[in-house]
């Protein structure tokens, strides 16, 4: 029973993460129908910022600051930069810019930081904590809470307050929106914003954990996909969920199956869902206008 | 024997019920028209018939057989062929292979010859060459055969789809508003096509606005209204139908007609 | 007589590659030449599946992994000949590829992207896991063809560089040909019909579901082909070969050069091939340059070099 607790609880702290990247696909998703593969970069960015800026003699808490920040930052350029420029374009091209995109950021990354493998101090120390004879780190609390709080913040965000509806009303007809008055390419920018600043906050929240280096990127991109379409493509609750259960999914797969193979969790979850039930968890069938 | 029958055809999209409990018959040789005012339930009750849409109930029996809900490709291969309200042409494809499309039934046949380029694979591409020629000939598009189906303009475009749609040597034709956003010259050879098309023996069935060309060609007109059969007929009897008049001119029309 | 466009299409490139050799400062560019035809061949495959079928793999390293492969462990534990291991390989691909796609393709949509996502993912995390089979990520060694030896034997000498070249070469233009050929047969019209406008495609009696299908088994082959081709050639191969990278190698090629063109596919194959070995200097900045140009061609050059470069030939259409 411990055993199976100890799983679960790793399984939720890597799956906050996953849990987080699949929240920042489906807004940018749901914003702009493009798929953003550059989203793992985020969370690296997050991560590595934070090493840096500490290094360089800012507190952690500054550090993480300023990282959430100037990664938010770096989703709006990459919306307008790389994004809109492409408007209109087929759906490869568009999946081509965003790998572009993440393989560029990751040898920025390489040569703005370095290659080794960086961490930084745990927020409230490294002494785990003890649960029905497992134990926890009590970064990992923090990487649970913070994830829920994000989700719950983005929930009031998006159900109480006139942006975050008007955000919804973009992703659900532009044209409709644009036409009702909603400035669509401030809602563009406030969603790569959103999501960037999300993943970089993933990164913090994950990094005394799991450590950080330039290129751990790409895999946290697939998995944080492979959480999205679990719950449903573009659906944020689903997404969550989806990333969550992703987590103790791997989690699970390296304690009972194969250490080896945990890493494939994602990726069997994706060909199930699809041979199964391709509109995920919570996801709604769509007709087609003719 | 009827060549196409639909019995009780209803469809709800969320709570809207857009058809509800429509029934006609098409007769080969028989142009019918479905008519009705804007959001009548028009296209969508062609999209049932043609399988885009699976309808919520009712039948549709082609030849006989209950075909309510195949899928398109499979009602193409049992004779039915339609156009499309808004053009569906494929623009990555000249205006030639865009009728070349129509003989796909005619011209398939193994990927491994086609892969290879064997005799019989040319053999069939060239079959369906010729036939899209003649067809292209016939709707007055023999000359922009290789121009890319993009360029060409709307009333041409309206044009190849139908081309496209007889090559498939229909026994039963879905005109989804052939005439639309067509001038007064286009209408008329596309009428002229429709009745020449019907005296070989195929069964028409068209939506369409134009009033003047529905009420020339059809045999029988169905008229819809807010996804419900109001009027069935002749042109003449349906055109002095009050029930008719008032769902496109409103009540004060038909009383000012009375 | 009159060339047609595809016999033209196939000449040139046979005139350019036998020409080419005579341009080479040194032996070595042999080698380069035989990777951008082998990664042009891959490339052909996607060009037939994305390009003519619209539809994306991202996947597509995990057939050329498959293909390498069986040309590393069939020899050794099948005691099969490595030619009949490349013919192995691509049947194992189109099996795979037939049960991935059958009950992904009857969906709409980018689910074929998804899918073959994992699938290319999953290909290479059992080539790095299973070290007792695939001596893991240090990577195995590939038998020898055997083919240059019996030339040899023949009469014919030829370098090993030359020997590949050629080989090759001729298995490019023999792909390329299919390929042509299959654009202007009745298949060829299904798939690019299914593209311009599914719901039509299907109005006229093409079963949609299945010509995806066809034409993702056959982009698979494609794959395999060319991922064995690799692995005989270097005599090495690793499960690098089926990684998500080299999958996206093969369809920014293929998107570079222009999505729609055989002719496409090799340009795209030969610039990603090159621009590596030319930054080879710029080692640390490969990355962020590789990246760059993927974004900047996709922005403004949204059909790929061949189209937007046959465009400015033409002038303005008609």
């Amino acid at each position: 029973m411990s055993e199976f607790l100890q799983f679960l609880f790793s399984g939720l702290t890597v799956g906050a993460v996953y849990a987080l990247v699949a929240l920042g696909f489906t807004i940018i998703y749901n914003a702009s129908g493009v798929v953003n593969f550059a989203q793992g970069e985020f969370v690296m960015l997050g991560g590595m910022i934070t090493v840096f800026a500490h290094m360089a003699g800012l507190p952690i808490p500054l550090a993480a600051l300023v990282a959430v920040a100037a990664t938010a930052a770096l989703g709006v350029c990459l919306n307008k930069l790389a994004i809109e420029p492409a408007r209109g374009a087929p759906v490869v091209s568009l999946i081509i810019i965003t790998i572009g995109a993440s393989i560029f950021i990751r040898g920025a990354a390489q040569l703005v930081f370095d290659k080794q493998i960086h961490s930084f101090p745990a927020f409230s120390g490294d002494d785990p904590i003890h649960i029905l004879g497992a134990t926890i780190l009590s970064q990992s609390l923090w990487a649970i809470g913070g994830a829920a709080a994000v989700f719950v913040g983005l929930w009031l965000f998006f159900t109480r307050t006139l942006l975050g509806r008007a955000v919804l009303a973009t992703s659900n007809n532009r044209l409709a929106a644009q036409l009702v008055g909603i400035n669509t390419d401030f809602v563009m920018t406030l969603s790569f914003a959103l999501s960037a600043g999300i993943g970089a906050f993933a990164g913090v929240l994950i990094t005394p954990i799991t450590m950080t280096s330039y290129d751990v990127g790409l895999a946290l991109a697939l998995k944080g996909f492979a959480g999205a379409m679990l719950g449903g493509m573009g659906n944020p609750k689903g997404a969550f969920l989806g990333g969550l259960l992703l987590g103790l999914l791997e989690a699970l797969t390296a304690g009972y199956l194969s250490s080896q193979y945990k890493e494939a969790a994602a990726f069997v979850v994706i060909l199930a869902v699809l041979f199964f039930m391709p509109q995920g968890l919570f996801g709604r069938k769509s007709t087609d206008r003719v | 024997m009827t060549l196409l029958q639909i019995d009780g055809l209803g469809i709800a999209f969320g709570g809207l019920r857009a058809v509800h409990d429509v029934s006609f018959a098409v007769e080969p040789g028989e142009i019918v028209s479905v008519i009705g005012p804007n959001g009548a339930g028009k296209t969508t009750l062609f999209n049932m018939i043609s399988g885009i849409y699976l309808p919520g109930s009712g039948t549709v029996r082609l030849k006989g057989e209950d075909v309510t809900g195949m899928a398109p490709y499979r009602l193409a291969q049992r004779g039915m062929s339609r156009t499309f309200q808004n053009l569906r042409i494929f623009q990555n494809m000249t205006v030639l292979e865009n009728a070349m499309t129509g003989f796909h039934l005619q011209e398939r046949g193994p990927v491994l010859s086609d892969l290879l380029n064997l005799p019989s694979s040319r053999r069939r591409g060239r079959l369906a060459e010729d036939g899209a020629r003649e067809l292209l000939a016939r709707v007055g598009l023999e000359r922009a055969a290789d121009r890319e189906a993009g360029n060409l303009s709307y009333g041409s475009l309206k044009r190849l789809e139908i081309a496209r749609a007889l090559a498939m040597n229909p026994s039963v034709l879905l005109l989804d508003e052939p005439a639309a956003g067509c001038n007064a010259v286009e209408t008329e050879e596309i009428d002229h096509l429709i009745a020449e098309v019907a005296k070989s023996g195929v069964a028409i069935l068209l939506v369409e606005h134009d009033m003047k060309m529905v009420m020339r060609i059809s045999n029988h007109i169905v008229v819809l209204d807010h996804g419900e059969k109001i009027a069935e007929g002749a042109p003449e009897t349906v055109s002095r139908d009050p029930a008719v008049i008032v769902a496109y001119l409103g009540t004060e029309a038909a009383d000012a007609d009375s | 007589m009159r060339i047609s466009q595809k016999h033209l299409t196939l000449l040139v490139m046979a005139a350019l590659i036998a020409a080419a050799p005579f341009l080479f400062p040194s032996g070595y560019y042999f080698r380069v030449g035989a990777l951008i035809f082998v990664n042009a061949l891959a490339v052909t495959g996607i060009v037939i599946l994305t390009g003519y079928a619209g539809q994306i793999s991202l996947g597509h390293a995990g057939f050329a992994g498959i293909g390498a492969y069986a040309c590393a462990l069939a020899p050794v534990h099948l005691g099969l000949h490595p030619a009949l291991a490349v013919v192995l390989g691509a049947g194992v691909s189109a099996v795979l590829a037939y049960l991935v796609g059958k009950p992904i393709l009857r969906l709409k949509g980018y689910y074929l992207g998804v899918a073959s996502l994992g699938f290319g993912i999953l290909v290479a995390m059992v080539l790095n896991n299973e070290r007792q089979l695939t001596k893991g990520p240090d990577g195995i060694e590939v038998a020898d063809l055997g083919l240059r030896g019996l030339l040899k034997d023949w009469g014919l000498n030829l370098t090993n560089g030359e020997f590949w070249y050629a080989f090759t070469g001729i298995f490019l233009i023999l792909g390329a040909w299919i390929a042509l050929n299959l654009h202007d047969s009745p298949t060829g019209r299904a798939l690019r019909a299914l593209h311009g406008s599914e719901v039509a495609a299907g109005t006229v009696g093409i079963d949609v579901a299945r010509v995806k299908l066809q034409a993702f088994v056959i982009s698979a082959v494609y794959a395999s082909v060319a991922g064995s081709l690799m692995a005989l050639q270097n005599k090495f191969v690793t499960p690098d070969i089926a990684g998500f990278m080299h999958s996206v190698e093969m369809v920014t090629m293929a998107v570079l050069g222009g999505v729609g063109s055989v002719p496409g596919a090799i340009l795209g194959a030969g610039i990603l091939t090159l621009l590596p070995q030319v930054l080879t200097v710029f080692a640390e900045y490969e990355q962020l340059i590789l990246g760059l140009v993927m974004m900047l061609v996709m922005i403004f050059l949204r059909e790929g070099l061949v189209p937007s470069i046959l465009r400015k030939f033409r002038g303005r259409g008609e």
